[in-house]
């Protein structure tokens, strides 16, 4: 993979140790992760382990397609590839903390709370992401960060994780 | 039930390519050996059939009981009798009974009048059509299960050719054969008699050979097209056998089948106006006659069947134009098809072929038509030189209506056995 | 992902790729149906217009629903109340429909090969619902996708199908399908509702299908119509449900996992026995439930090629 490397697999590791202690401390109860898929999904569970280390008990957690909430449909020149949503509990009064691996644009932000609204009424939205790399284009900011970069717009952040890629690592590459 | 030791008979046996003097050991209803051996069973009846011919019990493949409904002309009982005189130990009896033979009820009734008074094995044809209408299917699959051995609408034509098509198609499901009668009613239109220089002569109206020939053809491609066995009934003319003749080089699953008049008569002993000769198919040319015997010589035609026809005398003394059609056959058909044996026109053993063993696969009877140790103890004993003279006063049969009386034959049964029991004894 | 397609009207023209990318869209989209909001807004300002000329309502209403659920505006035409029935052709009356640019056209007509001179004429995407006695597509997909669903896999089983073959379009395009993915096909019924050339399917004919039953992992039963039988393809009803229907009865050798299918409506007691249709082995309703999701999954792959204008 070229590209500079931003965080090593410790560094990852340390970041989300943060955001855990983080999100522990403003309390789990009544609480869900919700994993953006495709990386998204992966980088939850990676919270949801340190999570359960820091306060002794497990988290809930599932995961949300949003490709039939994308706004580029109709621009798009394949079909993005349909992956199931698994919700293993009520929406309707939970707080949620979408988990995604780069926040760039926040359509895919926007996309997810419209997915999550059509399965019920959450008390909160929160966002977990583990690069901010700037360049928005909606009104949408993150709660917790693992780290922020600052990017051109043609460069690329790949955040890579272990059950994926076979590592953790987050590159930025032209 | 005693065993049978039948001994010093020149056994014929076309199944089993057997022809010789044997012996013939019936045990329990079923044959136990045909064999030189001497030993006789205990307690066995001995019947010596020396100068005679002994051979598997005759099956008529085509024949009219008129049971239910018309047994002033015949019934079961009596029909089977007149089988057993004429050497018969199976006969298929046609479904243009009333009512009609179109559903599970009718056979069964058949089947259990056989099973109380026949003395031979009644074997009931089922409709191909709902009354004989050729517009609706009989229930063939009930039929086949109450026991039907065929379908046939046989007295009457299915017209229609894609019911004709959808029965054969639908049979298969129930490996039936199909047995046509084979004749365009628009071409019989009015006719009594074949049409030819007869017709003419006697001022009656003819059924020209066409009329059987264009449905013989119908349901020969028909057969092609539907891979189901055909079976025609009564074959009457030259053109006929031709046209099964080209089916069978195409190794089309057909069979067919020939009367003992067919076999004898021609249009010329119409002359006379004697009703007992008006029959459907009409006999027709010698031309016609002569290839019908060469057909049966060289195995074109499969089997001998009599349909034996009986009517009443009131159906016939109405003159020839509104007579009924038909003859009884059973009791006139072993002396009469000797004749050709005797005149050297069809081998002896051909001659119990069509009517042993090829008559029982067309049907699929298992252990009928053969001699083969283990098969049902069918059998018939005849002397094939013996002189008789056809007496219809004398028949078993209810209805007297042949041509034949009189006629100085050889040929006369003289056993026939049924499961091991004696059904006739001259 | 795309479809190798502009149409889905016969599954001849589907690649096996093709296939599993439907499969997988399909079960994803399935669970868009257990939500309490049965929507999400993928098609949102589409145009889809379900021109059923022969009538349904079941797959009608299959499609409908697919169509609502990806928020696409619905249009339903049918042949009674329409310019058809003023004399006005086939090939008008979409020239018609196609000016009023809709993105996707359903068509069901009971003239085989209608939807493929449609498809021809017009530039909007067709998706064929039934066509005479040609082909039903979507039909033999989701019976697919219940296939995969209830058996766990594709690979290696055995289906037979039973019953009027010769006018049947699902037989025909389950048949196609079936082999194309590599499944074993019988076929069995009264040999006067089986088409000539059956075998060129690739497909085994069983003359009496009770002998095929113990070999089998799915049997789809098709259904006859009463009318059948005034055309004297088989004497009656009566004798139809005794020799070619199934029963408890007559699946006392199945396999214990053998799976009931049949594109309905059901005959109740004709072709199946009430008992089997709503037995344990009969999974004819989840069909009805992967029907839609299969129509949506379509829809969604169809209108995919947006920006190639």
């Amino acid at each position: 993979m070229k590209g500079k490397i931003l965080l090593t697999s410790k560094d990852m590791d340390a970041a989300i140790l943060r955001m855990a202690k983080e999100i522990v401390g403003n309390g789990t109860e009544g609480v869900a992760l919700v994993g953006i898929r495709t990386r998204g999904v992966p980088l939850a569970e990676y919270l949801a382990k340190k999570i359960e280390k820091v306060q002794g008990r497990p988290i809930d957690i599932g995961s949300l397609d949003i490709n039939l909430y994308r706004d580029d449909l109709s621009e798009v020149s394949e079909q993005p590839v349909v992956r199931p949503t698994d919700l293993p509990f009520s929406i309707t009064g939970k707080g949620i903390i979408l988990v995604d691996d780069v926040l760039y644009t926040g359509r895919t932000i926007r996309a997810a709370m419209d997915a999550l609204i059509d399965f019920g009424r959450p008390r909160f939205i929160k966002l977990a992401v583990m690069i901010d790399r700037g360049w928005r284009e909606f009104p949408i900011q993150p709660d917790y960060v693992g780290k922020n970069v600052k990017t051109t717009s043609n460069q690329n952040v790949k955040v890579m994780l272990k059950s994926i890629d076979g590592d953790d690592a987050v590159f930025i590459k032209e | 039930m005693k065993p049978i030791f039948i001994k010093n008979g020149r056994v014929i046996d076309p199944a089993k390519k057997i022809d010789g003097v044997m012996n013939v050991v019936v045990e329990n209803g079923k044959i136990s050996a045909v064999t030189s051996a001497k030993k006789i069973p205990e307690e066995a009846l001995v019947i010596d059939a020396k100068g005679a011919i002994v051979a598997p019990g005759f099956i008529d493949l085509h024949c009219h009981l008129r049971e239910p409904g018309e047994e002033y002309k015949e019934d079961i009982e009596s029909g089977s009798q007149a089988a057993a005189a004429g050497g018969f130990t199976t006969v298929c009896c046609m479904a243009n009974t009333n009512p009609v033979n179109d559903c599970t009820s009718v056979t069964e009734y058949i089947v259990n009048r056989a099973r109380v008074c026949a003395c031979v094995n009644v074997l009931p044809v089922g409709a191909i059509t709902k009354g004989l209408k050729g517009e609706n299917l009989a229930d063939i699959g009930d039929l086949a299960c109450a026991g039907a051995v065929a379908i046939s609408d046989d007295g009457r034509p299915v017209m229609n050719a894609m019911i004709m098509r959808h029965a054969m198609e639908y049979a298969q499901t129930f490996n039936l054969p199909v047995i046509s009668h084979a004749e365009d009613l628009n071409l019989r239109g009015r006719g009594v008699m074949h049409e030819g220089t007869a017709s003419t002569e006697l001022g009656l109206r003819g059924i020209p050979a066409a009329t059987e020939e264009t449905m013989i053809a119908r349901d020969i491609l028909l057969c092609g097209l539907t891979g189901s066995r055909l079976h025609i009934a009564h074959v009457s003319t030259a053109g006929g056998v031709e046209m099964v003749r080209e089916a069978k080089k195409l190794k089309l699953p057909v069979t067919c089948e020939v009367t003992p008049h067919h076999l004898t008569l021609t249009e010329q002993v119409v002359h006379g106006y004697d009703p007992n000769t008006k029959v459907n198919p009409p006999l027709r040319s010698e031309n016609d006659r002569r290839e019908l015997v060469a057909g049966l010589a060289d195995g074109t035609i499969d089997a001998i069947a009599t349909d034996h026809a009986p009517h009443d005398i009131t159906e016939k003394e109405v003159g020839f134009e509104g007579s009924a059609f038909g003859m009884v056959g059973l009791e006139t058909a072993l002396p009469l098809v000797l004749k050709l044996v005797h005149d050297k026109k069809v081998p002896m053993k051909r001659m119990i072929e069509a009517l042993t063993i090829k008559p029982a696969s067309i049907l699929n009877l298992k252990k009928k038509g053969t001699l083969a140790a283990g098969s049902d103890a069918d059998i018939v004993i005849f002397n094939p030189n013996e002189p008789v003279t056809i007496r219809a006063s004398a028949f078993k049969s209810k209805s007297r209506n042949t041509p034949f009386d009189g006629w100085r034959l050889q040929g006369k049964v003289l056993y026939t056995i049924v499961g091991g029991n004696i059904v006739y004894k001259s | 992902m795309r479809l190798t397609q502009p149409h889905i009207l016969s599954i001849n023209d589907l690649t096996k790729k093709d296939v599993l990318t439907i499969l997988q869209t399909a079960e994803s989209f399935k669970e868009i149906s257990e939500r309490p909001i049965k929507k999400v807004p993928t098609l949102r300002g589409k145009t889809v217009v379900n021109c059923f000329f022969e009538d349904s309502t079941r797959t009608r209403m299959s499609f409908e629903i697919a169509e609502k659920r990806l928020s696409a505006d619905t249009v339903n035409i049918s042949k009674s109340g329409s310019a058809m029935q003023k004399g006005e052709n086939l090939l008008d009356t979409m020239r018609n429909i196609e000016a009023m640019k809709p993105d996707i056209v359903v068509i069901r007509h009971s003239i085989s090969g209608a939807p493929m001179m449609v498809a021809e004429a017009i530039e909007s995407h067709v998706i064929n619902a039934g066509d005479g006695m040609h082909e039903h597509p979507t039909q033999a997909l989701l019976d697919l996708m219940t296939i995969k669903e209830v058996k766990g896999r594709i690979q290696g089983l055995t289906v037979g199908i039973v019953g009027d073959i010769l006018h049947s379009r699902v037989a025909r395009s389950d048949m196609l399908l079936f082999r194309k993915m590599g499944i074993s096909v019988v076929v069995g019924g009264p040999r006067t509702l089986m088409p000539i050339g059956i075998e060129d399917f690739g497909v085994t004919v069983c003359p009496n299908i009770r002998e095929a039953i113990p070999s089998l992992d799915v049997l789809m039963m098709l259904r006859v119509q009463r009318e059948r039988a005034d055309e004297n393809l088989f004497p009656n009803l009566r004798e139809y449900a005794r020799y070619f229907g199934i029963s408890n009865e007559t699946l006392k050798d199945a396999k214990d996992d053998m799976t009931i299918m049949h594109p309905g409506p059901v005959n109740r007691g004709v072709e199946i026995s009430p008992e089997v249709a709503d037995g344990p082995r009969s999974v004819i309703l989840n069909q009805v439930t992967n029907g839609v999701a299969v129509r949506m999954a379509l829809l969604y792959l169809l209108i995919g090629d947006g920006g190639n204008e």
